[in-house]
């Protein structure tokens, strides 16, 4: 298990590298230049002031080398320094990245709440309004646009009933508890600061139900696919015969084996909600990586770009790695080496 | 009350239909039987005809749209068919077990076995969490399952499909059920393993008194454990009889059509043609008026455009046919096979394999693991001569479809050389090989999957012929395959229509169509009769026998079903673990085998004949074939033979003439104390 561990982590590291030289190269081909939009139109029509960002930045060495730089300061851990904030990317990401975290594990852990078990029901109960009801949200889930979905939810839930709170973390009037982790959730309570948490809490219903609509989505769709799947295998068939329980046989027997393919999906949605939702950030004011990406895209912030990039690429590689490994647990038939 | 006399079970005028939208399925449609305390009883009859519904009836155990409309199950006194589902859920695995016939699908891939078996006795109640676990042990145990403590702690994965099966068997009577249905439970083993398993029912029935309801297609299996049988056509029971009163003298012309259509292994139908019946069995949503056979039955009279009752026509039996309720026999029409002249003794050879090995390289374990090799055929000398038939028989992984795609250089042997028609095509590359595809086909188990479903009939036999510009233009073309749709007894219009509108049999017969249109020298027919029912399987050997008379084909045979090989095979080629253990005339073969293994082999046979199995009782073979990645030392069959002696260990025996025209690979068989043995 170890060896095999040491395997996916050698083949990982070589597709983040990859994953980098990919978005190196076309960053870099991209037409429009930093300098003239960090400059200005006045400033940018000096040569001298030109000449100087550019030595300043690097930007006037050959694209290799550039490449070459960045690798170097990746090893020392130094993504280099963002061109809009002038901080160095890593501390940039330790701001923004918490947002998100947050964000994205209270959406996701809401799809897996409500996925999971509206697919099995479904299943269970072919054809019947559960099953309906399921085949709706899935539908909506995964064909709604976010940003639409987004607007709405403000509008009608902020806007018009007042119930939820408006966008941002917190109250404007509300103070942040001490950083500690980032996550306003897990900070207010290491702090004691009770309304801070249901603060932040009651912040967090908008934009994690309109994140997790997409993920919630699939995950009743594939839950229910394999579920019914499950459910007409010859074992399961075996497990009436024997006299078990409806409750034994679908928990006990069928959902073990649909699980299989809900994990590979729940990884790869749960790594894509970490990588940051550009749209739904946007429109809840939310400082998380989605918006660091936005600006950084935005600006043509190289630095900002790559380091983005290599922090989606670890997660993807890491949440792959987790899947395996589940499955390995999951499922005997998978050898283990 | 249900008193102690009363039958166990009473099936009354049972209907099961399939509500589907284009109307009900009628897949039983009246059936009524009793059963009493540890009696066995089975069921025949050919697919569809209702047997597995009838028996998931008993249990409630159907799946939309089936339902009970009709009937009733009473079981100890109690109407199974109306009982509400939580009662239903209890009796279902306490009072009447079930074992199904895939033991590869029937155990949860992702459970331990322990939690499978423990679960079935935890439900009931009848045992706490401990004791079903020591009675687990104890009952993997009394099936022959190996180191039941380790057993116990595996998934199913890591077991064969005898192993799984001894684990339902296990899991069925562990909470001593008064009723065991076995549906079907051997078919998917081989003979050996089938004969161990059938061992351990009748133990079962012995020693717990467990009443057994024991499905399936082959008399043989049924003659060997049952006390009485019912055989099903149409969803009705058409006979019903002590299996020596309904296989010696049956009395409807379905059982008749079954026992004839069926190759016998005791010499019986020695060099008959087997006798067949024409057409399908009728749509179960629409069953004929009058007597559901008689679009089929060569005894029909006036009277069976009435519907027959099932009447007593006899002591302890009872025939749907008013034939023979009036007192009307079923002879036997005794039709020679036409005369085939046997290939003569030194005909040219067309094939000769000799030392042919195909080794395929496993994935390793792990990154640093040693690879592994399996040696699926591992050395093997073999020569088919022109006009010949040569049978590959043997246990499930001994190598036979390996060889056969050797032949047809589908694989690329490993090692050894194979010569066709006096060329060398060991190592020629595909492109060599194509022309010469002309002249070897292949015969697949499953014409379905052998089939592109997207084409009609009509253009699947057409294009090898265009291929290989055997015929000019398209409307040669049509023309020939009109003429090969009626080689195989198929109608011209059958062209037009595609592959799943055809039935199993019929597909088959487009496949051997296929394989005759670029008129080949050898023909390679992988288990082609394995999928088919007795009837239908009996009139493509019929048709396969035939086509050989009359085009002078060669054939390399494979089948599991020892009877259809000696009906079928001029010689019978035994291996085992990717080696040749004997090689004979199949008559001598059956008669007077050498190797041990051949005649554990044949041993295991069921055949359709009571006084014959009851009187044969010598122990199956034991254990399972060894894994093929570390075959053992020395003679290949050592593990399982009941002869080994110390020298077997150690010196691998050769393949030696046996002086009657075979050879055989035995330290102990030679032909001198060939009848000494316990034979
Ligand atoms: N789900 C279904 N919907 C409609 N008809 C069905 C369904 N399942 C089975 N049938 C029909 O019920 C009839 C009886 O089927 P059954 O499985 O009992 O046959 P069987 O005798 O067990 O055959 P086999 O030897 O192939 O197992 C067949 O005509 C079949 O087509
Ligand atoms: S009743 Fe008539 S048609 Fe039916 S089996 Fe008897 S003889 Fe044949
Ligand atoms: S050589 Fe020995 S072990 Fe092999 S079959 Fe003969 S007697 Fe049995
Ligand atoms: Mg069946």
């Amino acid at each position: 298990m170890l060896r095999y561990v040491a395997a996916r982590l050698l083949t990982a590291a070589f597709m983040v590298l990859l994953a980098t030289l990919a978005v190196f190269l076309i960053a870099n081909s991209v037409p429009g230049d930093p300098v003239l939009s960090q400059l200005g139109d006045l400033a940018a029509s000096n040569p001298a002031t030109v000449a100087e960002y550019r030595q300043k930045w690097g930007l006037d060495l050959p694209i290799w080398d550039r490449y070459w730089i960045f690798l170097r300061g990746l090893l020392q851990g130094d993504l280099g320094s963002s061109i809009v904030s002038r901080r160095p990317v890593l501390a940039d990401i330790r701001d923004y990245a918490p947002a998100t975290i947050e964000l994205a594990s209270v959406a996701f852990l809401l799809s897996l709440l409500v996925g999971l078990p509206l697919g099995i029901l479904a299943a269970v109960r072919r054809d019947s309004w559960i099953d309906n009801l399921a085949r709706l949200v899935s539908l909506v889930g995964v064909s709604a646009p976010t940003f639409w979905l987004a607007f709405i939810m403000l509008a009608v839930f902020y806007g018009w009933l007042d119930w939820a709170p408006g966008p941002g973390q917190l109250d404007p009037v509300s103070f942040p508890p001490d950083r500690v982790t980032g996550l306003l959730l897990v900070d207010s309570l290491l702090a004691g600061d009770w309304e801070t948490f249901q603060d932040a809490a009651a912040h967090l219903v908008l934009p994690s139900i309109v994140l997790a609509s997409a993920t919630l989505g699939l995950i009743t769709r594939t839950t229910r696919a394999a579920m019914l799947e499950a459910l007409s295998q010859d074992y399961v068939r075996v497990a009436r015969a024997k006299g078990l329980r409806r409750r034994a046989i679908v928990l006990g027997h069928a959902a073990p084996n649909a699980m299989l393919p809900v994990v590979t999906l729940g990884g790869l949605a749960y790594a894509n909600l970490l990588s940051g939702a550009v749209l739904t950030e946007t429109v809840f004011s939310w400082p998380g990586l989605g918006r660091y990406t936005y600006q950084s895209a935005v600006a043509l912030d190289f630095p900002a770009i790559m380091g983005i990039t290599m922090i989606v690429a670890v997660v993807f590689v890491a949440v792959n790695i987790l899947v395996d490994l589940s499955y390995a647990l999951l499922d005997p038939r998978v050898v283990k080496g | 009350m249900h008193g102690p006399d009363d039958p166990l079970l009473q099936v009354r005028d049972l209907r099961t239909w399939f509500l589907t939208d284009a109307g009900p399925v009628r897949a039983v449609d009246g059936v009524s039987f009793d059963l009493r305390r540890g009696e066995t009883l089975g069921i025949v009859g050919e697919s569809g005809s209702g047997k597995s519904v009838c028996a998931k009836s008993i249990m409630r155990l159907l799946e939309e749209p089936a339902r009970i409309v009709g009937g009733s199950v009473t079981f100890r006194g109690r109407d199974l068919a109306t009982l509400d589902e939580e009662a239903i859920r209890e009796v279902r695995g306490r009072d009447i077990a079930m074992v199904f016939q895939d033991p590869m699908t029937s155990l949860n891939p992702v459970l331990r076995i322990a939690r499978q078996l423990v679960e079935a006795m935890t439900a009931h109640g009848r045992f706490t969490a401990a004791a079903a676990r020591a009675r687990a042990l104890a009952l993997l145990g009394r099936m022959g399952v190996p180191a039941p403590a380790r057993a116990v702690r595996s998934y199913p994965h890591q077991y064969s499909g005898g192993m799984r099966q001894r684990v339902m068997l296990a899991m069925g009577v562990s909470n001593e059920p008064a009723l065991l249905i076995a549906d079907e439970p051997t078919t998917a083993l081989d003979v050996t393993i089938q004969a161990q398993i059938l061992e351990l029912l009748r133990g079962l029935n012995a020693d717990l008194g467990t009443a057994v309801i024991l499905i399936s297609h082959d008399l043989g299996v049924i003659a060997n454990l049952c006390s009485r049988v019912l055989v099903m056509y149409a969803g009705e029971v058409v006979e019903e009889g002590s299996p020596e009163a309904l296989l010696g003298d049956p009395r409807h012309p379905y059982t008749w059509a079954l026992l004839n259509a069926a190759p016998r292994l005791d010499a019986a139908t020695e060099g008959r043609r087997l006798t067949t019946i024409e057409g399908q069995p009728p749509d179960p949503r629409a069953w004929p008026e009058g007597c559901r056979f008689r679009a089929r039955c060569p005894f029909a009279v006036a009277r069976c455009a009435e519907h027959p009752a099932l009447l007593p026509v006899g002591p302890g039996r009872a025939s749907r046919c008013w034939v023979t309720q009036g007192g009307g026999a079923l002879l036997t029409p005794a039709r020679p096979r036409p005369a085939a002249p046997p290939p003569p003794a030194e005909a040219e050879p067309l094939l000769v394999l000799s030392g042919v090995a195909k080794h395929f390289a496993l994935p390793r374990e792990g990154v640093f693991a040693p690879r592994r090799i399996l040696r699926a055929v591992d050395g093997v000398d073999l020569v088919v001569r022109r006009g010949e038939t040569v049978g590959l028989v043997g246990e499930s992984g001994c190598g036979k479809s390996t060889l056969a795609r050797l032949v047809t250089r589908l694989h690329e042997p490993t090692a050894g050389s194979i010569r066709f028609a006096g060329q060398d095509i060991t190592h020629l590359p595909q492109a060599a090989i194509r022309p010469l595809r002309r002249r070897m086909q292949m015969i697949f188990q499953d014409p379905y999957g052998s089939l592109n479903p997207r084409m009609a009939v009509g253009e699947i036999l057409a294009g090898p012929l265009l291929l290989h510009g055997i015929v000019a233009d398209r409307a040669a073309a049509a023309r020939r395959v009109a003429e090969l749709l009626d080689i195989v007894n198929l109608p011209a219009r059958a062209a037009a229509r595609f592959p799943h509108e055809f039935s199993g049999g019929q597909r088959q017969r487009i496949s051997i169509a296929r394989a005759l249109a670029l008129q080949p020298d050898l023909v390679v027919a992988d288990e082609p009769v394995s999928a088919l029912d007795v009837n239908i399987q009996a009139q493509i050997i019929n048709l396969m026998v035939e086509l050989q008379d009359r085009f002078g084909l060669t054939y390399l045979f494979i089948a599991h079903d020892l009877a259809v090989m000696r009906h079928v095979c001029d010689r019978i080629v035994v291996l085992y673990l990717g080696k040749v253990m004997e090689v004979a005339p199949a008559e001598a073969l059956f008669r007077a085998p050498l190797h041990p293994y051949t005649r554990t082999l044949i041993a295991a046979v069921p055949v359709p004949d009571p006084a014959l199995e009851r009187g044969r009782r010598s122990a199956p073979l034991p254990g399972e074939p060894p894994n093929p990645i570390s075959p053992p030392q020395g003679c290949r069959f050592v593990t399982r033979c009941p002869l080994a002696q110390p020298i077997c260990r150690e010196v691998e025996p050769a393949l030696r003439a046996d002086g009657r025209g075979g050879a055989v690979a035995c330290h102990l068989a030679e032909p001198a104390v060939a009848g000494a043995g316990p034979g």
